[in-house]
């Protein structure tokens, strides 16, 4: 049993509107890898974020080595020995790597000039105990992605971290690159290197988890040291076993396929394919859930689906019509329809009103001769606002007097009204509350109902029983399952969403 | 929701939104203070030739406005206007003074007026593709394509008459050109062309911003481009048009310009773009897009106009009226961020 050097203790973090977080145990082994595990939104970043700096916590105490210690800031943490690696990558690409790492704390002589040889002898020792030969003076910008990781846990190393937080560091990161990470990970914990691990790939954390912990919905569900440890636990105590909402079954029977892909592939970063030959079909009056982890593919399957990815190669059939060099204009017109995943960014527009949003996709239906005609609009918008129970003051209200889940649901509306045949919804409960999300689920078993072919995806397992008949699951930019609802387990889920393309199904 | 959670204290609230229509109303505020601080300090400025006057002094900043509005809706803004207006104005004069010379037949074409007008027109609009191409196609800064084409279209003004004026634009009878000084001097009813000329295209404008589908996707590219072109909407083609839009204003503008001289000089419209961005936003329309009226360009363009004028008529010297309008400028853009402000905040 190794010592533990840091533990907070009853954390419990407000934010306004809700708790993230509600007394939380947490503590941190020396020369260990801690691990952190919860499904989106359990927590676990606010956890990080407390320990970091970022974020003060509402109530609650954290002790190191014995002293209570609290963490005003993020300098302030690294200071006391606290380093961590967003899951993001925070580096600035036009600068070398020994600007990176130095960044905000230059080594200056007479606190003005900054001691370049001094910081190029530091990177390069900090390079020699990563084993990289990362040229000190080379761009990040010209870096992989791995390379770059490398260069931001070095970052946290300059300080002398002894306790490093890793959030997701592996996303990114290719099969080799993963291999040089945990040789690293190794090596920090020799040198008595506290770890704190984050990850949804479970096979990854059982290879070099030390201590578990589960949240689960801002609480701690479970502690366990290694041996106590299986992948079925892990499930079992991330998702829990409440339901989400009351599924409905389907009204009608699912028709012939409408939507077919074939062999559809598309480059990713560096060498991998973000899309990887992929052959699938989708059926009206079904609901299928695409399940997977970030950068799983599923985003960019969505958008090379809808004319958004140039590079794309495969066929898209609608109806048998190929869908390949059509623009988005095309694809929307022929009934195709995408709703994004980030609603603020990509699905509205803030300076028009609900019922502009609303009507943005589809203003040819309503516009006569050349004008917009405000007899033929306003009827179309109020019976879509009716029929999404969207609570809003009427149409002409600002776009952001809206909650989340109505914007969401005004996002939804836009394309209904395009009156397509097949809805592309990404991750469509994102950032809205369990009572618009049964609201935003009944919709789309409706619009299932109505005949519509409906494909969301989701990172959230729970959700995929949710609604769906059928579930897809996917890796590395390939399906890796395809399961009738019912026949699907969380743990074949699971196992599925982190399968290496090697074992991956055709 | 917002009317619930702030009952509470509705006297505060009453006097906020109060507050906020007339800051709304500012721009309109402004144009009726500065007319009446005119009307009792300037002897002769209330009087139906000055307001003819003036009008048409504005209509000329006023119709580059009306385009600057469009391509700053989008996001983007247009510096080559200016130029635009110099280098259509020597297109229609030289056509008028020396023809179209087609070396290769050996004989000179020239023109009838509204065949030089229509030519004029379309090189503006043209110009006005280019930069649109350039922002779109190719990627380049909408402040450095057109700041490349005010250049490109100096120069070619310049190179048009070597430097020179084309003068005395009035036609001659065996060509059968005769008529251009109409546009610019002429009368209907009274009322001067180049004024009917602004109400008309502000009135399209307005309806084309407003009430058509093309005006609210102009809305729509500069409030969230993204949200645009997944809902469909040509981002591309809608921002090619709003610099054509501003390219055909701009020529216009040349055309009035040339004709109420019944002269064209290279160097006419120099920093023309700047007073008509000023138009646009002292009407309230806001430099990063998505916000902002035809209607408010026009009478921040008469804001302008007014206020220049009237201080010529006081006898205020140059100099003078630059700094002021300057900082009439920059009160206006701080009164937009009060009204912001303060209308998020009523909004909680």
């Amino acid at each position: 049993m190794s010592q533990v050097v840091f533990s907070a203790k009853g954390i419990t973090k407000a934010f306004p509107g809700t708790l993230a977080l509600q007394d939380v145990d947490f503590e941190v082994h020396a020369g260990a890898v801690n691990v952190l595990i919860g499904e989106n939104g359990a927590g676990k970043s606010t956890l990080m974020k407390i320990l970091a700096g970022v974020e003060q916590p509402t109530l609650g105490t954290m002790t190191m080595e014995g002293n209570s210690v609290r963490f005003d800031s993020i300098r302030d943490a690294a200071s006391k020995g606290i380093g961590i690696v967003f899951q993001e990558l925070n580096l600035c690409p036009n600068l070398s790597v020994t600007e990176n790492i130095f960044l905000g704390r230059d080594i200056t002589k007479a606190g003005i000039h900054i001691d370049r040889a001094a910081q190029t002898r530091r990177t390069a020792e900090l390079m020699g105990r990563l084993e990289h030969d990362i040229d000190p003076s080379a761009l990040v910008g010209d870096l992989m992605i791995g390379e770059q990781q490398i260069v931001e846990i070095a970052k946290a190393l300059a300080e002398d971290a002894r306790i490093l937080i890793m959030d997701e560091p592996t996303s990114a990161l290719s099969a080799s690159e993963v291999e040089v990470l945990f040789k690293v990970i190794g090596e920090l914990k020799r040198a008595g290197v506290a770890i704190i691990y984050i990850s949804h790939r479970l096979e990854e954390l059982i290879r070099i988890g030390d201590y578990f912990t589960v949240l689960r919905d801002g609480r701690l569900a479970a502690t366990a040291a290694r041996e106590n440890v299986t992948i079925p636990w892990i499930i079992e105590k991330m998702l829990g076993s409440e339901e989400v909402v009351a599924k409905r079954p389907p009204a009608i029977q699912a028709g012939p396929p409408i939507l077919s892909v074939d062999h559809l592939s598309l480059p990713g970063r560096g060498h991998a394919l973000a899309l990887d030959n992929l052959s699938v079909s989708f059926r009206p009056g079904e609901i299928t859930a695409i399940y997977g982890l970030l950068g799983a593919g599923r985003t960019e399957l969505f958008e090379s689906l809808y004319g958004l990815r140039p590079n794309a190669r495969g066929s898209v059939r609608l109806d048998g019509v190929e869908l390949a060099g059509h623009s988005v204009n095309r694809r929307m017109k022929s009934g195709l329809l995408l709703v994004p995943e980030d609603r603020q960014r990509d699905g509205l527009v803030q300076n028009l009103s609900v019922g502009g949003n609303l009507g943005l996709a589809s203003l040819r239906r309503f516009t006569r001769y050349f004008s917009i005609s405000k007899a033929h609009e306003a009827p179309l918008l109020e019976q879509i606002i009716k029929q999404l129970h969207i609570k809003t003051a009427g149409a002409d209200a600002p776009i952001t007097s809206l909650s989340g889940g109505n914007q969401q649901k005004v996002v939804i509306g836009k394309s209904l009204l395009t009156e397509p045949r097949v809805l592309l919804l990404d991750e469509p409960s994102r950032g809205i509350d369990i009572g618009a999300k049964a609201e935003v689920f009944s919709t789309m078993r409706d619009l299932a109902d109505q005949g519509l072919c409906i494909v969301y995806t989701t990172s959230d397992l729970k959700e995929t029983h949710a609604v769906a008949d059928r579930i897809l699951v996917m890796a590395y930019g390939r399906i890796t399952a395809d399961l009738r609802a019912e026949e699907a387990s969380d743990e074949a889920l699971v196992r599925a969403s982190t399968l290496k393309p090697e074992t991956a199904l055709a | 929701m917002s009317t619930a959670s702030s009952s509470p204290a509705p006297r505060a609230n009453s006097n906020a939104s109060a507050l906020l229509l007339l800051l709304k109303l500012r721009t309109f505020i402004a144009l009726i203070v500065v007319t009446l601080f005119f009307a009792l300090m300037a002897p002769n400025f209330v009087s139906v030739a000055n307001a003819i006057i003036i009008s048409k002094h504005v209509a000329i900043n006023a119709i580059l406005a009306i385009g600057m509005t469009y391509v700053i809706l989008t996001g983007g803004i247009d510096l080559s206007v200016g130029s635009i207006v110099g280098l259509t104005g020597m297109v229609a004069g030289g056509l008028l003074a020396h023809g179209l010379q087609l070396p290769m037949l050996g004989i000179i074409v020239y023109p009838n007026v509204l065949e030089v007008v229509a030519i004029a027109l379309l090189v503006g609009t043209a110009i006005g593709a280019i930069n649109g191409l350039l922002v779109t196609k190719l990627g380049v800064a909408p402040f450095i394509a057109t700041l490349g084409t005010l250049y490109v279209a100096r120069g070619a003004a310049l190179l048009l008459s070597g430097g020179s004026t084309f003068s005395n634009l009035v036609g001659k009878e065996e060509l059968g050109n005769q008529g251009y000084p109409i546009i610019g001097s002429g009368n209907v009813l009274g009322i001067p062309v180049s004024i009917i000329i602004l109400i008309v295209l502000a009135l399209v404008a307005a309806y084309v911003a407003q009430r058509t589908p093309f005006g609210r996707k102009v809305y729509a590219v500069g409030g969230n481009e993204r949200a645009a072109a997944l809902s469909g909407v040509r981002v591309d083609r809608i921002k090619i048009a709003v610099y054509m839009i501003s390219g055909f204003c701009a020529a216009v503008v040349g055309l009035i310009v040339s004709s109420q001289l019944v002269a064209s000089h290279p160097a006419s419209g120099e920093t023309f773009e700047l007073n008509a961005i000023a138009a646009a936003v002292l009407g309230g329309t806001s430099l990063s897009g998505g916000r902002g009226l035809i209607g408010g360009t026009i009478i921040g363009a008469f804001v302008i106009g007014v206020l220049s004028d009237g201080l010529v008529m006081m006898g205020v010297s140059e100099f003078w009226q630059m700094v002021i309008k300057g900082l009439v400028i920059i009160a206006a853009v701080v009164l937009d961020q009060l009204q912001r402000r303060l209308a998020a905040n009523t909004r909680q």
